[in-house]
């Protein structure tokens, strides 16, 4: 079965691509060259991740966005209620979490490019001089990525814990009057969490430049020592410039994981005061016993909002880009 | 097998290919599996449970053992984690249930009544009536007057002390808000923590106002409170807050990144005097002689009107869905759940609560089960929890918050008040 399939590729590869052929030729070519045998396997393999596409993104994404404008309990579809823009109204005027939330999804973001981002480049740099045991200290800094982050943020819990955990334990703030409650304090907790995420995300960072590092050309270097350029002199002016394409890639992949974030905060203190984030909001609306649906879904489409205004930008300029080359 | 360590011969992946592709396969018809396998079965009932942990997962599997043995119908149990299990309840519901499933008495269990997720069982009520008190006759109705649930059994809520500190300093139980107060300030002075407290879950907190809300307040705000019919900025309420505000220095610091678990602990070790929690608290003392140290007394009286006559006892049991395959079966079911036989086979494994019926036999049971026993039988009315007593949407996302960040601010809660009116009118106005 396998040679057979190997064996028509070829002639299936040699049909010109719909768009640019000459219209009738091609048209009876196409019948010919494609059994209906092809035809099926083509159809299952383009048209099933289009069904699940369309069904698992689509469908959701504009059900999601049409239940924002009702109230829902869940419970049969003719308890849907249309409500017009109130849900947003109550979210916006009283919902006492919702601005601190989108205020700490802008501090993840900030946080995540100023100081792990940084590090993490900074950590590659160090790497790529083929230092000894550089092998063991990539696994080192890159093992918080591959953990699960429900894993993290059950360690950093352990870690924080006010009573029992590492750090008051150790300074000895774990008595009353002298307690530092690094999980429920409002003015600490995100900080505390942010530390964490920074701890993982320094290492992703890490691995992303060291790729970019890799593809640097040598004769760079040579040419800006030749010069008598000195490191700091060559990293600021050659290295990094050249480290471009990386750049963008750190940048939008931080964004995401600051809209992301939500597990690891999740299991440090369910979101509590301090820790509100849009993520977080989503889903304790929504998920649960009588479940507020509508109101859960406005969150989210706001949280979608917000992506869009980021993604978009993005978008145009790649696009732009490849227009271009 | 040994021999295929070296080098799994192709065969072995095969198989355990296919082996991977009928489980993918097998997913999607799980949700199915709920009651529709053994529809045609007479002398089976399905049962959904949310029992995940392992003493109560034993202590039901028990029950169901005995009706057996007493009756030759098999119960088909599906145990699902308890969390998994409530957070799902809404489409296992409206899905394919199964005939009986285990639920929480008072409001949560009258929503998805009013909804018609459940089916009514007066007639069930006929035989069992006489095994319960009056109480738990109002606990187990829906809005309309109809009997939908049979409760097992109940956990009173209570501020637990340990009798051997109460003794070496001597303490004495406080029976009016004065003394409570004057004694939490003698434990500070004896360098203990007054009242242990851990509200990480945001839960714990629920039960604090509960208390005081029905002692200041009485039975009946409490419930028109939770129902979302009183008024959140009524100064009754504020007067609750009030109170709170003046114990709460007296509170174990840190609490909001404290578990209820870590708490119980500071309790158990001698190094705080008391700690209102339900006694479930007794799962954390491993130790047996200090579990025999433990006792408890009724949160103590603020308005002398009301007295201590409301007990915090929630309540779980079991209802019946809204259209069960085997009803005739399901109903006699439900007629031994609610016999004081089935609730002594429950407790024989789990021992933290107490019979819901009157008959009980109470000979077994250790001091503080028949403590709490006689607490809920001489309750005038008896409450659920605010998370059992109004509705779940509206405590975890507005009163979980609230009431946490009122511990750590407890001066703005005035703002407070109002925001929670303002979410109240929301939800509630909604279905």
């Amino acid at each position: 079965m396998s040679t057979q399939i190997t064996a028509e590729i070829p002639e299936a590869a040699d049909v010109p691509p719909p768009g640019a052929a000459p219209a009738p030729k091609a048209r009876s070519g196409h019948r010919r060259l494609l059994t209906r045998r092809d035809r099926l396997t083509l159809g299952l393999m383009a048209g099933l991740p289009t069904i699940l596409h369309i069904a698992l993104v689509w469908v959701t994404a504009l059900a999601s966005i049409a239940l924002a404008f009702t109230t829902w309990d869940g419970i049969g579809f003719d308890s849907i209620q249309w409500v017009g823009l109130q849900n947003f109204r109550e979210l916006f005027e009283q919902n006492p979490q919702f601005w601190p939330a989108v205020q700490h999804n802008v501090i993840w973001f900030v946080v995540l490019i100023v100081i792990p981002t940084p590090l993490g480049l900074f950590l590659a740099v160090q790497l790529d001089k083929k230092i000894r045991f550089s092998r063991v200290y990539q696994t080192a800094f890159f093992l918080p990525v591959v953990m699960s982050m429900a894993v993290i943020g059950f360690v950093w819990q352990l870690i924080y814990n006010p009573d029992t955990g590492l750090i008051n334990s150790f300074i000895g703030a774990n008595e009353p009057g002298k307690y530092i409650d690094w999980i429920g304090d409002p003015d600490l907790n995100l900080w505390a969490i942010l530390i964490a995420a920074s701890w993982r995300h320094a290492g992703y960072m890490m691995i992303l430049y060291l790729a970019g590092l890799k593809g640097v050309d040598p004769s760079l270097r040579e040419a800006s020592a030749l010069d008598g350029a000195g490191e700091w002199q060559t990293f600021k002016n050659v290295i990094f410039p050249t480290l471009r394409p990386t750049n963008t890639v750190v940048l939008v992949v931080t964004i995401i994981e600051a809209l992301r974030a939500f597990d690891l905060v999740y299991v440090f203190n369910g979101g509590a005061e301090g820790t509100e984030l849009l993520s977080i909001l989503v889903t304790s609306n929504i998920i649960g016993e009588s479940s507020r649906i509508g109101y859960g879904s406005a969150i989210a489409v706001v949280l979608l909002l917000i992506s869009l205004v980021v993604i978009i930008p993005y978008l145009v300029s790649t696009f732009r880009k490849e227009r271009r080359a | 097998m040994l021999d295929n360590l070296p080098s799994p011969s192709r065969r072995t992946l095969l198989r355990g290919i296919g082996g991977a592709a009928v489980l993918g396969a097998g997913i999607p018809l799980l949700s199915a599996c709920g009651g529709s396998g053994s529809a045609a079965d007479p002398k089976t009932v399905t049962l959904g449970s949310k029992a995940s942990d392992p003493v109560p997962k034993k202590a039901f599997a028990d029950i169901y053992a005995a009706y057996k043995k007493q009756s030759g119908i098999t119960v088909d149990v599906n145990t699902k984690d308890s969390n998994t299990f409530q957070e799902q309840i809404n489409s296992y519901l409206q899905g394919t249930p199964d005939d009986v499933f285990t639920w929480f008495a008072g409001y949560r269990m009258q929503f998805f009544a009013a909804k018609g997720l459940a089916t009514p069982i007066d007639d069930v009520w006929k035989t069992i009536g006489g095994n319960f008190p009056e109480a738990m006759h109002k606990l187990s109705k829906g809005e309309d007057g109809k009997y939908y649930f049979v409760p097992l059994y109940s956990y009173p809520w209570a501020v637990f002390y340990r009798k051997s500190v109460f003794q070496q300093y001597g303490y004495e139980v406080p029976t009016t808000w004065d003394d409570f107060v004057a004694l939490c300030k003698q434990m500070q002075k004896d360098k203990l923590v007054p009242i242990a407290f851990g509200d990480k879950d945001a839960w714990p907190a629920l039960g604090t106002f509960d208390q005081i809300n029905f002692r200041q307040n009485g039975y009946d705000f409490h419930v028109e409170l939770m129902a979302g019919k009183a008024s959140w900025t009524d100064a009754k309420v504020r007067k609750t807050f009030d109170l709170w505000t003046e114990i709460l220095p007296y509170h174990q610091e840190g609490s909001t990144g404290r578990t209820w678990q870590d708490a119980a602990q500071t309790l158990a070790s001698k190094k705080a005097g008391m700690y209102l929690l339900g006694t479930f608290v007794a799962q954390q003392f491993t130790d047996k002689s200090a579990l025999d140290d433990l006792d408890f007394f009724a949160f103590p009286e603020i308005d002398p009107a009301f007295g201590q006559d409301t007990v915090e006892a929630p309540t779980d049991g079991f209802m019946m869905s809204k259209s069960p395959k085997n009803k005739t079966e399901a109903v006699k079911l439900l007629e031994f759940l609610g016999t004081s036989e089935a609730e002594d086979v429950y407790l024989e494994s789990d021992p933290s609560v107490v019979h819901a019926t009157t008959d009980a036999d109470t000979a077994s049971y250790s001091a503080l089960q028949k403590k709490a026993y006689e607490m809920i039988a001489g309750a005038k009315s008896l409450t659920q929890f605010m998370d059992r007593d109004s509705r779940p949407d509206f405590t975890s996302t507005v009163m979980q918050p609230a009431l946490q960040k009122f511990i750590r601010d407890p001066k703005g809660v005035d703002s407070l008040l109002s925001s929670i009116e303002r979410q109240k009118k929301t939800i509630f106005a909604s279905s």
